[in-house]
């Protein structure tokens, strides 16, 4: 299917991106940017607990405060039944997602929210909070997933039984589930081994870091029908959760999806939409709502922390005869933990004869955990990686040398059953050993104080697909318009507009792609599983193809002669095979079209499968402060089987921003709790997030193996790179002290006790 | 947030008038990189502000050689690092000015504020600490001076009486064969606070060190002026044996707590080591003073 050996014109060029005046000089519209007349702010009152029954809210003295035009606690939304709705990379459920917008009887997390005030400015919105007056029956919290297995664990929903694989005792447990891929006897496979290395990760939450905090906007009509502006990854999600959670039928809900200040995963699920839909129906106006940062960092889907274990065994040339590991991730306040993507990643560079995979998703009194790239990738990758660092030395071969002898290719099965189509894996792998990164020593440090190592990482990430529409028009000028309903977080309006501009044989600037609101296009889902290239990107192939039948048929009608008769060739013009005389050009037929038959359009509306996997193989330098502790990046390089790169800066910037997130959930992310449950680093000064001086220049290199299910090779890239970097830097650091760290973050009071325990400092 | 009253001072006097009337809720704003963040964030409740920029005392910024630095309250780091020759006679507080916050936040930011504010980890009070800065104070009862080291008696708490406020900071001028260096650890290179810092400033004598004076941060509940060092210091050839037991030294005077930022275990480990770095760059500077 794939159109090997093709010529491009526009993909794998560089054009300026079609968002990016709009970017620099300021114009580009945010959440934040509406202004509507009428308009009223809503803020939002949260639980200073993490667990507690609420026993009493008096809204009263806030009501009465002057300003104060509505408030709403728990009982203002309408109960919903169990539903489970599919949000890209994660399901969740509609009764748990209402529960979760506005908590009713118990608050299951610190910063959940309990209820909500307009008012006619955001000062009085705050002070009447401050009015709101909850009495709490202060229950204790469980905050560690071992803990919160235990059979006497306070619960957090007593109702909740495990779905598990048949051990379950109907008893109700924290234990969302219990599941177990399979294939050969890992006891077999351990016997067989030589060398057999066995250990225990530990891993905290950390959040996706979005800079534009969580908005919305909502303005309920008098007739009932509701527009909402927000900052989310999928306009019609939205809507469908909205619809759900406030009981309104989905045609009368129209969501306008504004420029979005990044999201990583976590801008699928809603928080303050529905809240400003009943405060803008209990009001009549407009209610404008937005988070500040620590309601950011405490209330939305950060990713989960983790128990993983691993062990693996190997024989003395280094052919991996078995891999077990159990993964028990933090769901947060409600069941959903991406444990099961974990368990699908952990493993999946190598082949395998024997694996068994046990993971466990568990409750605990913390936010209700959301997708951050490659959800649940990163500190899966981190145990396997280091535990195969591990095997490599004890066989005495070069890492990537390990890597060839046992990566997987097409047709492997992974530990969680499918087969792998054609993937890049072996590919990554070579590119990286010939790098010059990994073919340049690594000087030691001049400073005694110091000490330099390198390691490496692979990773793997599924990537997705999915319904997509795409409209194509034509305008009398020769350009045309590309109306999307994909929102745009990693370059999509940049690599859809460069596929239409590449069938038509137009420049990529001549094609303007827009995002539009749920009224002006087909269903689309969710920005989210490195998906849109791949679906959005397919269905605008499709319709560039239909406006360029219909551009040959206008052509074939204009010469008199059958539409077979007409060439469209790759630069846009236009010739007839039986007479050379007769020449035109897109922008030509463009201008007549309507006196050829009326306006040119195109559609593509697809739900499509075949996404292709992706690959990467990272390597770092480190060096590690002997005497404080601190891990500084000197080089990094990420090697990444790409599928096809239509604009390669774009999937160039992709990898270094999942580098960039990767080095900071390794080094110095995390969620700070005391052991009460506060969460006391929700700022962006305490919840250390790299910056630009904390990172070298992040090399890349592309590997091109096209994902053959795809019209032009496209494969997902954006989630791959986020996997490798937590167990390159801990294989580093090792190789530069000789410690091999177990924990994330690797912080420098961890690395320093380390230090001080193996005798390195004092 | 309520409503907010805001008076630009234009003299010492209208700003103490101000603050006597404003009572407890009435606060000096300066660069308010952090006051204005506080009351933001509800972390403190101000009815008043009082603006002193516009005060020409606290916009002070005086070097000579024979008087030494007047640095007004007012003073944004920026205009510090700024000035070649301060720059070049108090390089360790450069070290701090440099590396508050972010280069926008220097534009803004004061050292009197950072004073004011008494943080236990501001980074600019151990350097104006070994540079034996003193404070001058303006208030109902007229001027009074205190040693940097006296003017924080706790976190967010200081010396500074009721309608008081800090005018400028006085330095001696530089000593010959002198220098300091200030050093902090922060996990991030920057946009960061110091987990642990230490201040360092000797005077030498040929191979010896005649006087040395050291201060932390971060392990204490204010800014922590540890005299123990530079007793010891006093006399003594620079050697390692000695740089090592002048780190333990301020190790052993550290008595920090375990939070977010860092374990206490860590800051007292960190103590020893920054002290260690800081007096070899101070040397340093000396030797080359």
């Amino acid at each position: 299917m794939a159109e090997e050996k093709k010529q491009f014109r526009v993909i794998g060029t560089r054009p300026i991106r079609h968002d990016g005046t709009d970017k620099v000089t300021g114009y580009a519209r945010y959440g934040a940017d509406i202004h509507l007349s009428g308009m009223l702010y809503g803020k939002v009152l949260r639980s200073p607990h993490a667990h507690a029954v609420i026993k009493r809210i008096d809204t009263s003295k806030a009501e009465a405060l002057p300003g104060v035009m509505a408030v709403i606690t728990g009982r203002d939304l309408p109960e919903v039944a169990d539903r489970l709705e599919e949000l890209g990379e994660q399901v969740t459920n509609i009764r748990d997602e209402s529960h979760n917008v506005l908590a009713t009887g118990k608050v299951l997390y610190h910063g959940h929210a309990v209820a909500a005030v307009a008012a006619v400015s955001p000062h009085v919105a705050e002070e009447a909070l401050k009015l709101i007056e909850v009495e709490y029956e202060v229950l204790e919290p469980v905050l560690d997933v071992l803990e919160a297995m235990k059979p006497d664990a306070p619960l957090l929903n007593p109702n909740l039984r495990t779905r598990g694989i048949g051990e379950e005792d109907g008893k109700p447990s924290n234990i969302a589930q219990h599941f177990q891929n399979k294939h050969g006897d890992v006891e077999k496979g351990f016997a067989e081994a030589d060398y057999v290395v066995e250990r225990e990760f530990r891993t905290t939450m950390v959040h996706q870091g979005y800079i534009e905090p969580q908005n919305a906007t909502a303005y309920v009509r008098p007739d009932g029908s509701v527009t909402i502006w927000c900052s989310t990854q999928g306009a019609f999600a939205v809507r469908s959760q909205v619809a759900q959670l406030c009981k309104i039928p989905v045609s009368k809900i129209k969501v306008v999806p504004m420029e979005i200040g990044g999201g990583f995963g976590g801008k699928t699920v809603v928080y303050l939409e529905p809240l400003a839909v009943l405060l803008s129906k209990k009001t009549g106006r407009p209610v404008k709502m937005w988070m500040n940062r620590a309601e950011v960092l405490q209330a939305t889907g950060p990713t989960s922390g983790s128990v993983i274990r691993v062990k693996m065994g190997c024989k003395k040339d280094g052919t991996l005869t078995a891999a077990q590991a159990t993964l028990i991730y933090e769901a947060g306040a409600f069941p959903g933990s991406p444990v099961g993507a974990g368990a699908g990643v952990i493993f999946a560079p190598y082949r395998l004869p024997n694996v068994q995979i046990d993971g466990y998703d568990v409750l605990v009194n913390k936010p209700k955990t959301g997708a951050y790239r490659a959800p649940g990738g990163t500190n899966a990758a981190f145990a396997a990686e280091s535990v195969v660092d591990e095997l490599a030395r004890l066989c005495g071969m070069d890492p990537l040398e390990f890597r060839l002898k046992n990566g997987v290719k097409e047709g492997d099965r992974r530990a969680d059953g499918p087969r792998l189509p054609r993937v890049g894996y072996l590919e990554t792998v070579r590119a990286a050993m010939e790098s010059d990164h990994y073919k340049t020593p690594l000087e030691p440090s001049p400073d005694p104080t110091k000490r330099r190592g390198r390691g490496v990482a692979s990773g793997f990430w599924f990537n997705g697909g999915g319904p997509s529409s795409v409209l194509v028009k034509v305008n009398e000028d020769g350009t045309v318009d590309l109306i999307e309903g994909s929102t745009d977080i990693g370059g999509t309006r940049a690599s859809c507009a460069m596929i239409v501009a590449e069938v038509l044989g137009l420049p990529a600037e001549d094609v303007h792609p827009h995002v539009v609101d749920t009224d002006s296009i087909g269903y689309t889902s969710v920005t989210g599983g490195s998906s849109v290239t791949h679906k959005t990107g397919w269905a605008s192939y499709l319709a560039a193809q239909e406006v360029r039948e219909e551009v040959i048929r206008r052509a074939a009608l204009l010469w008199s002669v059958e539409p077979a008769e007409v060439e469209y060739h790759d630069d846009g013009t236009l010739t007839c095979k039986s007479d050379p005389s007769k020449k035109t050009t897109f922008k030509e037929i463009a201008a007549q079209m309507n006196r050829t038959g009326g306006p040119i359009e195109g559609k593509g509306t697809i739900n499509a499968g075949g996404a292709g996997p992706g690959f990467g193989t990272h390597i770092v330098d480190v060096e590690v402060d002997i005497e404080t502790g601190k891990v500084d990046i000197l080089r990094y390089t990420a090697v990444q089987d790409v599928g096809r790169a239509i604009h390669p800066a774009y999937v160039e910037g992709q990898i270094e921003g999942g580098v960039a997130q990767g080095a900071g959930w390794a080094l110095t992310e995390e969620y700070y709790y005391d052991e009460k449950g506060h969460l006391l680093n929700s700022s962006l000064l305490d919840y250390r997030m790299p910056t630009a001086l904390d990172l070298p220049l992040i090399e890349t290199i592309l590997v091109e193996v096209p994902n053959p299910n795809h019209p032009l090779g496209v494969r997902g890239v954006g989630e791959t790179p986020i996997v490798p970097p937590a167990g390159a830097i801990a294989n580093a650091i090792y190789d530069a002290v000789g410690i091999r760290l177990t924990r994330l973050p690797m912080k420098p009071s961890y690395v320093l006790e380390e230090l001080i325990k193996a005798g390195l400092t004092s | 947030m309520k409503p907010i009253d805001y008076v630009r001072a234009r003299t010492l006097d209208e700003a103490v008038l101000l603050l006597r009337q404003g009572g407890e809720r009435a606060r000096v704003l300066a660069g308010g990189t952090d006051l204005i963040v506080q009351v933001r964030e509800n972390r403190r409740d101000v009815d008043l502000f009082v603006d002193i920029k516009n005060i020409p005392e606290t916009n002070r910024l005086e070097y000579d050689p024979e008087h030494g630095l007047t640095l007004g309250a007012a003073v944004p780091c920026y205009r510090i690092y700024g000035n070649p020759a301060v720059a070049k006679a108090y390089p360790g507080l450069i070290d701090a000015v440099a590396m508050i916050g972010s280069v926008q936040i220097q534009g803004r930011a004061t050292v009197g504020g950072n004073l004011c504010n008494a943080s236990p980890a501001a980074d600019s009070i151990p350097p104006m600490i070994v540079y034996r800065g003193v404070c001058h104070i303006y208030g109902p009862q007229g001027s009074r001076v205190v040693p940097v080291e006296e003017f924080c008696t706790g976190p967010g708490q200081t010396v500074l009486g009721p309608g008081e406020l800090l005018v400028w900071i006085h330095f001696p001028p530089p000593e010959r064969h002198a220098q300091a260096h200030y050093l902090r650890f922060t996990p991030r290179n920057e946009m960061d606070i110091a987990v642990a810092g230490s201040a360092a400033y000797v005077r030498l004598n040929g191979e010896r060190i005649a006087s040395a004076r050291v201060a932390l941060s971060a392990v204490a509940p204010t800014p922590l002026f540890v005299p123990e060092v530079g007793e010891y210091l006093a006399g003594k050839e620079i050697t390692d044996e000695v740089i090592r037991q002048a780190g333990e030294l301020a190790k052993a005077a550290a008595r920090p707590i375990t939070d977010m930022r860092g374990t206490a275990e860590q800051r007292k480990h960190l103590s020893a080591v920054l002290t260690r770095r800081a007096l070899r760059g101070a040397i340093q500077r000396a030797q080359e003073a």
